[in-house]
C-alpha cells in the first residue's frame, strides 16, 4: 500500500509539471502576439510592457522563460497588471467561499445522488424507478447557467425566499451563510444528483447479477445484509472515482460560473473578473492552483479506490 | 423455428432501427431536435421577411409602433422592449436584447447557429480523433498504448474546463500560432479546436477499452490467420463492432460539447464579439434578470432542450443498438461536470 | 438406513414469465434424498436440473417465477416458508456450492472474513476471531496449505481449484445435513476436478452428507453418485441406482448419454455417436413425449405423454417415462456391440 501511495504521488508531481507545460504554452507560447503585450492587458503603456519583458524574460530561450514563469507563480510574485495586487493573495481571499459553495454542493449531491441511486435500483422497473429515472435524464440537462438565473429570479426576486447573491463568511453570521449558499448549493448539485443516481443504479443491476451476490444467498445471509455488505459496497467503488473528479474540479474553481451569477467572491468570481478584463496572470494562478487541487484530489481518489478495490492494489486490473 | 429464420434475413442494424422506432420518448426528443436544427437554419428567412433586421444592428435610438402606439426600444432608462410576439409583425418578438436594442429572436437563431455548429463540428473531431487514437492503443497495445494512455491520462487529470478557458482567454486576446496553423484572434475554430482537444480522454479511453478486448476476441484471432494486416483488422474487423458505442458516443459528444461551448462562451472564453452563440447571450441576459428575465432564460432553455433531447436520443440509441448496456458506456455517458462542462 | 427420507421433493414445477410466454423450467420433479447418500442429476443445459436445486433452497424465487409442489426438509415445508425461516435453512441446513468458483467470491472482501460472515449470520454470539479462527480449520479440513495465511488473501489470490475447495469449506462450516453442488467442476480442470471429486466423495464417506451433485458430466456421476436422476426438457426421464442407470438403462435418452462417451476398453470410432437434433425449446416443446423428435425409436404411441413409471418387481425404485416395454429397450439399446442410441462409425 505505501508502495502505492508512493507511486501515486510521483505520478502527481509528473501531471502537475505537464500542467505547468500545457499554461505556458497556451500562454507564452502559442498565441500568435507579442507576450509581453498581452500580459500588460489594458491598461499597456510602453514602459510597461518593456519592464513585463526583462521582468518575465521574453528575450530569453523558451526553458529559461518557462523557469522564470515558474518562480514568479512559486514565489508569489505574480500579480496583476491590472489591479495590481498580487495573485496569490487574492486567491488565498477566495478560498473560503469557493470551499463552502463546493464542499456544501458536493456533500449535497453525494448523499442525495446515492440515495436515489439506490432506490431506483432496488425498485428496478417500477414507476419509481422510471419517475426517478426521468428525473434523472432532465437533471443532467439542466445546465448551471440556466437554473441558476432561473432560481434566483423566482425565489429571490419573486418570490423574496432567499438572498440572491453573494457570499457571508461562516464566521460572521452563520444562518446568512447558509441562507445565501442554498440556491449555489443546490444550482450545482442538481446536474450531479441526476448523474450519480444513474451512475448508482446501472452498477447496482450489474452487482446485483453477480455470482457472488447469489451465494451469499446461499449463505442465508440477510437481504439487507446482501444489498449494503455486498451490492451497494461494489457498486459504490465507480462512483467513488468519479465522485473525486467531480469534487475535484468544483473546488478547483470551475464553480466559476455558478460563482459568477450568484456575485459569491470565491476564487471562481476571482477568475471570472480578470477574464472580462482580459487579465491574463489571476488566469495563470487560477489555472495553477486549480490543476493543483485536481491532481491532488484524484491521487486521493486512486488511494481511496486501491482501499476500496483490492484487485487494483495488489497490481491487478480491474476489470 | 420460422421466426429464427425471419430473424436471421433482419441485419443487426435494421433490428436495431426498429428497436428505436419503437422507443416513442426517443423519437419524440429526435423530432425536437430536428426542429431546433430547422428553427436555426431559418435565421436568415426569419431575419429578411419577420423581422428585417440583422443579429447585429442595434436599434437603440428608434421606436416601435405596436398597435398604433409608438415606444422605445430601449428606454431611456436603458429598459430594453419586452417581447411583442406578433403586435409588431414579427418584430422583436422576443424583445430587444440589452442597451443596444438588438432582435433578440433574431440573435437567438442566428446564436444558435454557432452553438449547434460549434458542437457538431467539435462532436464529429472528437469522435474521429478518439476512435482513430483509441483503436491504435487498443490494437497495438504495448508501448503505443503506453504513450496514447499515458496522454489521455494526464488531460484526464486536468481542470479541464479551467484550462479550456485559459486557452480560450489566450487565444481571444491573442490568437493561435502552431506551425502553419493560424487563428485570428476571434475565429470560431479557436473554441472548436480547443473544446474537441479537452474532449478527446473522455471517449478516447471508453474506446480504447472496447478495441482492446475486441480484439482479443476469435474472430480478430480468425482473421490474422486469414492473413488480414492491421488496417483491415482495426477498420474492418473491430471498428464495425465499435460503431454502436461511437454512434452512442457522438451524441453525448455534441451534447457535452455544447454545454462546455456554452461555459466557455458565457465567461467570455469562447465565442468572441461580433459573434454570438447561446451562451453569450445567457451572459449578457444575466446582467439584466430582474427587468428582462426572458433575455438569459430563453437561450438557455433552448441549450438545455437540446442538451436533453441528445441525452434522451442517446439514451434510445443505447437500448436499440445494445440492450444490455454496460455500465463503463454509462459512467463515460455522463461525462457533465457539475457546470454543466466536462470535468 | 433411515425410515423417512431428510429431503423429499414431489411434484416441483417451476415456470418463469419471460417475453415469449411461460417457461415451465421444471415440469413435475419427484425424488427422495437420504441421509448420507449422494444423488446425481443429469441432464444438458436447459433440462432443469440447477433450477431444481436452486427452487430447494428458494433461491429462484421472484415476482416472475411461478413454484409449484412440495419440497421438505426432514418434514418441514420449504416452499411455502418465509423469508427468516429459509434464512435458517440456508448454510445451515442445506448449502450449496456453485459453477464458477472465479465469481462466486466477492472480489473485494477476504476469503476467510467471507467464510466468517457465514458463521456469523447464523451464530450471531460467535466473535469475530473466534469466525476467522473456524475459518482457518475448515481450509485446512478441505486441504488448503497454509491455511493460516491464506485465510487473510483475497479470492483472486487462489487458484480454480483452490477456490472451489474454499467454497467447498465455506458451505461446510454450519455443518449442514445436505449439500447441493451443482456442477461444481464443469469449469475447472481435469486433474482438478479428479481432487474436488475426491473431496466430496470424503465428505460424503466421512461425516455422512447427504449430496445432491448436478453435472452433464457422466464420469463424474460414475465416480461418486449412488442414485441418478436423468432429467430431460424439465422432467425426469430415468431415475435409479447407479448400477441400474450404467447397466441396465431403461430411457434413450439415457442410451444416448452411454453411447457418446468415450470409451478406454473400446477401438475408438471415427466419429462419435451422438444424439442427434437439439434440445427443444421450452418455450415449444414438443405434444407428447419430449424426447420423441430426437428419438430414433419413436414410435405412434409416443405422441401421449409417458409417464414416469415404477420399476419391475424387482427393482421398484428403477423409474423410467418411456413407452416401451422392457424387452423392446433391452434389444433396441445394443447397437454395435455396446449401449447407445445409433452405431458408432468405424
Amino acid at each position: 500500500m505505501v508502495r502505492f501511495i508512493l507511486r501515486r504521488l510521483v505520478g502527481m508531481v509528473a501531471v502537475l509539471f505537464t500542467t505547468s507545460l500545457i499554461v505556458f504554452l497556451i500562454f507564452n507560447v502559442i498565441p500568435n502576439s507579442p507576450p509581453a503585450q498581452r500580459l500588460a492587458g489594458k491598461n499597456a503603456t510602453p514602459t510597461l510592457v518593456k519592464s513585463i519583458e526583462e521582468e518575465w524574460g521574453f528575450d530569453e530561450s523558451l526553458p529559461v522563460q518557462y523557469a522564470t514563469m515558474m518562480k514568479q507563480v512559486f514565489t508569489g510574485e505574480l500579480i496583476s497588471y491590472n489591479t495590481h495586487l498580487p495573485v496569490n493573495e487574492q486567491i488565498e481571499e477566495g478560498i473560503p467561499a469557493t470551499f463552502s459553495l463546493s464542499i456544501g454542493a458536493a456533500l449535497i449531491w453525494l448523499c442525495l445522488g446515492v440515495l436515489l441511486g439506490y432506490l431506483s435500483a432496488i425498485n428496478a422497473g417500477a414507476w419509481l424507478d422510471r419517475l426517478l429515472t426521468g428525473a434523472s435524464i432532465v437533471g443532467i440537462s439542466i445546465p448551471v447557467f440556466l437554473l441558476g438565473p432561473v432560481l434566483i429570479y423566482i425565489l429571490a426576486d419573486k418570490l423574496q425566499v432567499l438572498p440572491n447573491g453573494g457570499y457571508v463568511a461562516l464566521s460572521e453570521d452563520p444562518w446568512e451563510w447558509l441562507t445565501h449558499l442554498i440556491l449555489p448549493w443546490f444550482t450545482i448539485a442538481v446536474l450531479s444528483i441526476g448523474f450519480y443516481s444513474r451512475v448508482l443504479r446501472a452498477s447496482m443491476l450489474d452487482a446485483m447479477g453477480e455470482d457472488y451476490v447469489r451465494t451469499a444467498r446461499a449463505k442465508g445471509l440477510s437481504e439487507h445484509r446482501v444489498m449494503t455488505r455486498h451490492v451497494l459496497r461494489n457498486s459504490l467503488i465507480p462512483i467513488v472515482t468519479l465522485f473525486g473528479l467531480d469534487f475535484g474540479a468544483t473546488i478547483a474553481g470551475t464553480a466559476i460560473i455558478t460563482e459568477t451569477i450568484f456575485g459569491i467572491q470565491g476564487v471562481g468570481y476571482y477568475a471570472a473578473q480578470a477574464l472580462t478584463n482580459e487579465d491574463l496572470p489571476p488566469i495563470i494562478g487560477v489555472t495553477l492552483y486549480g490543476a493543483f487541487f485536481v491532481v491532488l484530489v484524484n491521487a486521493l481518489v486512486d488511494v481511496a479506490y486501491a482501499y476500496l478495490d483490492p484487485r487494483v492494489r495488489l497490481g491487478q486490473e480491474a476489470r | 423455428m420460422s421466426a429464427d429464420s425471419a430473424a436471421a434475413t433482419r441485419g443487426p442494424w435494421s433490428l436495431a432501427l426498429r428497436r428505436f422506432l419503437r422507443n416513442r420518448l426517443a423519437v419524440a426528443f429526435l423530432a425536437l431536435f430536428a426542429l431546433i436544427v430547422v428553427f436555426v437554419l431559418a435565421a436568415p428567412l426569419w431575419a429578411d421577411q419577420v423581422a428585417h433586421t440583422g443579429p447585429n444592428t442595434a436599434h437603440v435610438l428608434e421606436k416601435l409602433s405596436v398597435n398604433g402606439q409608438q415606444r422605445d426600444v430601449v428606454t431611456p432608462q436603458g429598459e430594453p422592449i419586452g417581447p411583442q410576439w406578433f403586435e409588431a409583425g414579427g418584430r422583436f418578438f422576443l424583445g430587444a436584447d440589452s442597451r443596444l436594442g438588438r432582435d433578440e429572436m433574431v440573435r437567438l437563431m442566428y446564436g444558435g447557429r454557432i452553438s449547434l455548429l460549434i458542437g457538431i463540428v467539435s462532436g464529429l473531431i472528437t469522435t474521429l480523433v478518439a476512435v482513430i487514437l483509441g483503436l491504435l492503443a487498443g490494437f497495438y497495445k504495448g508501448w503505443v498504448d503506453g504513450l496514447i494512455a499515458r496522454t489521455m491520462d494526464v488531460l484526464w487529470s486536468l481542470p479541464v474546463f479551467l484550462i479550456g478557458v485559459a486557452a480560450g482567454i489566450s487565444m481571444a486576446v491573442g490568437g493561435l500560432k502552431i506551425g502553419p496553423l493560424e487563428l485570428h484572434s476571434g475565429s470560431i475554430w479557436a473554441p472548436i479546436l480547443i473544446i474537441s482537444v479537452f474532449s478527446i480522454p473522455y471517449i478516447g479511453r471508453a474506446i480504447r477499452g472496447e478495441a482492446m478486448a475486441l480484439s482479443e476476441k476469435e474472430f480478430v484471432e480468425a482473421a490474422v490467420a486469414q492473413g488480414a494486416g492491421p488496417p483491415r483488422l482495426m477498420f474492418g474487423e473491430i471498428l464495425p463492432n465499435l460503431a454502436s458505442t461511437i454512434v452512442v458516443f457522438f451524441a453525448l459528444s455534441v451534447a457535452n460539447n455544447m454545454l462546455f461551448e456554452a461555459g466557455l462562451s458565457f465567461l467570455g472564453a469562447g465565442v468572441q464579439p461580433p459573434n454570438s452563440s447561446w451562451g453569450t447571450m445567457i451572459s449578457s441576459g444575466v446582467e439584466l434578470l430582474t427587468t428582462a428575465p426572458l433575455l438569459s432564460i430563453i437561450p438557455g432553455a433552448m441549450i438545455m432542450l437540446t442538451v436533453l433531447s441528445l441525452n434522451v436520443v442517446a439514451d434510445g440509441l443505447r437500448d436499440a443498438l445494445d440492450p444490455r448496456a454496460k455500465v463503463r458506456l454509462e459512467a463515460h455517458a455522463g461525462m457533465v461536470e457539475p457546470e454543466g462542462a466536462p470535468v | 438406513m433411515t425410515a423417512s427420507p431428510l429431503l423429499s421433493v414431489s411434484r416441483l414445477r417451476v415456470g418463469f414469465a419471460t417475453e415469449g410466454g411461460l417457461l415451465q423450467a421444471v415440469d413435475g420433479v419427484d425424488f427422495e434424498l437420504r441421509t448420507g447418500e449422494v444423488l446425481a442429476i443429469v441432464g444438458e443445459s436447459g433440462s432443469g436440473k440447477s433450477v431444481t436445486a436452486q427452487t430447494i433452497m428458494g433461491l429462484t424465487r421472484s415476482p416472475n417465477s411461478r413454484i409449484e409442489g412440495s419440497v421438505k426438509l426432514d418434514g418441514e415445508e420449504l416452499t411455502s416458508a418465509d423469508d427468516s425461516e429459509l434464512r435458517r435453512v440456508r448454510g445451515e441446513r442445506i448449502a450449496m456450492i456453485f459453477q464458477d468458483p472465479m465469481t462466486s467470491f466477492n472480489p473485494v472482501y477476504r476469503l476467510g472474513d467471507q467464510i466468517a460472515e457465514a458463521i456469523r449470520a447464523h451464530r450471531g454470539e460467535v466473535s469475530m476471531k473466534a469466525a476467522r479462527g473456524r475459518a482457518v480449520e475448515l481450509l485446512d479440513s478441505v486441504g488448503i496449505p497454509n491455511a493460516e495465511q491464506r485465510v487473510a488473501d483475497y479470492p483472486h489470490a487462489f487458484s480454480g481449484g483452490m477456490r472451489q475447495r474454499a467454497m467447498i469449506a465455506m458451505a461446510l462450516a454450519l455443518e449442514p445435513e445436505v449439500l447441493i453442488a451443482d456442477e461444481p467442476t464443469t469449469a475447472l480442470d481435469v486433474t482438478i476436478q479428479a481432487q474436488i471429486l475426491a473431496l466430496l466423495e470424503r465428505l460424503n464417506r466421512e461425516r455422512g452428507l447427504a449430496t445432491i451433485l448436478i453435472t452433464h458430466d457422466l464420469g463424474v456421476v460414475a465416480e461418486v453418485a449412488d442414485r441418478v436422476l436423468v432429467m430431460y426438457a424439465g422432467k425426469i426421464v430415468e431415475a435409479g441406482s447407479l448400477d441400474e442407470i450404467f447397466y441396465d438403462p431403461q430411457h434413450p435418452y439415457t442410451w444416448g448419454l452411454m453411447g457418446s462417451l468415450t470409451r478406454i476398453d473400446r477401438t475408438r470410432p471415427r466419429r462419435l455417436p451422438q444424439i442427434a437434433g437439439a434440445p427443444p425449446s421450452l418455450l415449444e416443446l414438443p405434444k407428447g413425449c419430449s424426447f420423441r423428435p430426437r428419438c430414433p425409436h419413436e414410435f405412434a404411441r409416443c405422441s401421449q405423454p409417458p409417464g414416469l413409471e415404477a420399476g419391475p418387481a424387482e427393482a421398484p425404485e428403477h423409474r423410467d417415462r418411456c413407452w416401451l416395454t422392457r424387452e423392446q429397450k433391452r434389444s433396441m439399446r445394443q447397437v454395435g456391440g455396446q449401449i447407445g442410441l445409433e452405431a458408432p462409425r468405424p
